[in-house]
């Protein structure tokens, strides 16, 4: 579309990851490498032909460093994106604008962590969170009261959602039930091999009540990198591409990091619809036109509320949308086919980014028996956002 | 030689005092909670800015509130506990009658007493780190 320069203009040529573990054994920086490494292999690219890199802001290891170890050696474009997972599809966008204005031609994205046998998210405040700054400043108005961890300040959202909505800790207990489903058929996932029952989840421990454990993401440690060139390009590589038709972030009013609490309706999500008006702009897609999606899933809640704001039901519908078994692999919309952070791990999102391409390719472990021309790629919430539609070629 | 565990410490970063937001420390730590006013639309606004989001006014002072609420949404929180605190600890967002909201710790309420839309009375006590922050109480005859 002319309206939409964006559009189509660049694809994920290139997928590659480590494994996924309780315990990687080697350095976030080397986990870096590798899984950059996997990613130009199954694009069919020589490192030496990148060109540009796109980061989370909370990313330990720097475009610099790994440019370094892999002898890349020149990059004429390199960005970061704040705000965590929430950000998790802006390294896209960020590569996607940088090839289509011609700033770089071989971009890549990447997330590597040891955050299961390192610092984990969900103990408490991670490290930056103690230098005085006035991006931590909003901490002054939750922490203190013991509103520590992200399961603690997505409770407040989903105990006021469930007066709202009517939803209970079962129709979240379902998302949980659907991802460990896919999770049992991936080999690498965390869960391969264990699905759960909806009493499994209603029996798990409350973390920070109406969440309970099987609410909650599983933290991993592990890397994930992806290659991002030009359609054009990515057309005599190694894959079919997976064309970004559409790439958006969003921040809403008043938000602040999760604890956009000042807000009317502490359960919307405006910067989701935000991203979800962007989207559908761009590609000249809507919710009707997604043949799957993967939605950022740290805690089930969100789940259900991002659902909403993309448009795929009405507020407070999505209990019911998802009983339906619309999001099972032979419903028309199946959600978070690798198993999902709850499910594959918590990989910041990219994970799922990954799992959108294979969907595209037709080679996710779960892949649907129906045609899968587009899907919807979400970022975190309930913070500033992000979200991708990856299509075929066409 | 015993092998004694460590202390647990507790991970509640301390307090980012900036220009903006001292005069609210100041005033919780003297007993007042107060909300933070523009002098040029009167909007109030919680947490403090340097700027009306309103009318873009970078003057402002500072009102008493009247320390009645109405919860708004809640967590009890089990997992992970922080020595600063005594678990279940519960938490409620609450919505103050001059138009804001504070987010504070809640004490003593049973927890199975909870309902959003609950009078709750706001108090100025000491919290982890030494400062003198609001928490959320039962208002008379709601005690248990």
């Amino acid at each position: 579309m002319t309206t939409a320069p964006l559009s189509a203009a660049a694809a994920i040529a290139g997928i590659g990851a480590t494994e996924f573990s309780k315990n990687s054994g080697r350095s976030e920086w080397r986990l870096a490498c590798e899984s950059v490494l996997a990613a130009l292999d199954d694009a069919g690219i020589e490192p030496r032909e990148v060109d540009g890199v796109s980061l989370f802001t909370m990313e330990n290891n720097p475009e610099i460093a790994v440019a370094r170890a892999l002898g890349i050696p020149q990059l004429s474009f390199f960005s970061r994106v704040p705000h965590g997972g929430g950000g998790a599809c802006a390294p896209v966008q960020q590569a996607a604008m940088a090839i289509a204005t011609g700033a770089a031609n071989v971009v890549v994205v990447y997330r590597a962590f040891n955050e299961r046998s390192g610092t984990r998210f969900g103990a408490g405040p991670p490290p930056f969170a103690y230098r005085p700054s006035t991006d931590q400043e909003y901490r002054n108005w939750i922490n203190p009261y013991g509103l520590l961890t992200p399961a603690q300040q997505e409770a407040i959202l989903a105990r006021r959602y469930m007066h709202l909505s009517g939803a209970t800790s079962a129709d979240f207990g379902r998302v949980s039930v659907l991802s460990r489903a896919h999770a049992a058929n991936n080999p690498k996932a965390w869960f391969h091999g264990k699905p759960i029952t909806l009493e499994d989840h209603q029996r798990s421990r409350l973390i920070a009540d109406p969440l309970r454990l099987l609410d909650c993401c599983q933290e991993t440690d592990g890397g994930q990198a992806l290659v991002i060139v030009s359609t054009e390009r990515a057309r005599d590589l190694k894959h079919p591409p997976a064309v970004i038709r559409a790439a958006a972030q969003g921040i809403g009013p008043q938000q602040i990091s999760m604890s956009s609490f000042s807000r009317p309706d502490i359960d919307a999500l405006p910067e989701v619809r935000l991203c979800a008006d962007q989207l559908w702009r761009q590609s000249g897609l809507g919710p009707a036109d997604m043949n799957a999606a993967v939605v950022y899933d740290a805690f089930t809640p969100l789940v259900l509320m991002q659902l909403e704001e993309y448009g795929f039901c009405g507020r407070g519908e999505a209990k019911d949308f998802l009983a339906d078994g619309i999001c099972e692999v032979t419903g028309a919309l199946p959600l978070n086919t690798h198993g999902g952070q709850l499910g594959e791990g918590y990989l910041h999102g990219v994970n799922g980014i990954a799992e959108g391409v294979r969907l595209v390719r037709g080679t996710s472990t779960n892949q649907p028996q129906h045609a899968v021309e587009h899907v919807l790629v979400t970022g975190g919430s309930p913070v500033p956002t992000s979200g991708l539609v990856l299509g075929i070629d066409r | 030689m015993t092998n004694k565990p460590p202390e647990r410490t507790s991970t509640v970063p301390r307090l980012v005092v900036t220009q903006d937001n001292q005069f609210w420390f100041d005033a919780a730590r003297e007993g007042r909670l107060v909300i933070q006013r523009c002098t040029n639309c009167a909007e109030l606004r919680h947490p403090p800015a340097p700027a009306c989001a309103a009318c873009h006014s970078f003057d402002w002072d500072a009102v008493d509130a009247g320390g009645d609420a109405t919860l708004h949404s809640y967590t009890v929180v089990h997992h992970p506990p922080d020595p600063a605190f005594e678990y279940p600890l519960a938490i409620g967002l609450a919505d103050l009658p001059e138009g804001i909201r504070i987010l504070a710790d809640i004490a003593g309420l049973s927890h199975d007493r909870l309902v959003i839309g609950m009078p709750l009375r706001i108090t100025l006590v000491r919290h982890g780190n030494g400062e003198i922050l609001p928490q959320l109480q039962p208002v008379e005859g709601h005690r248990s």
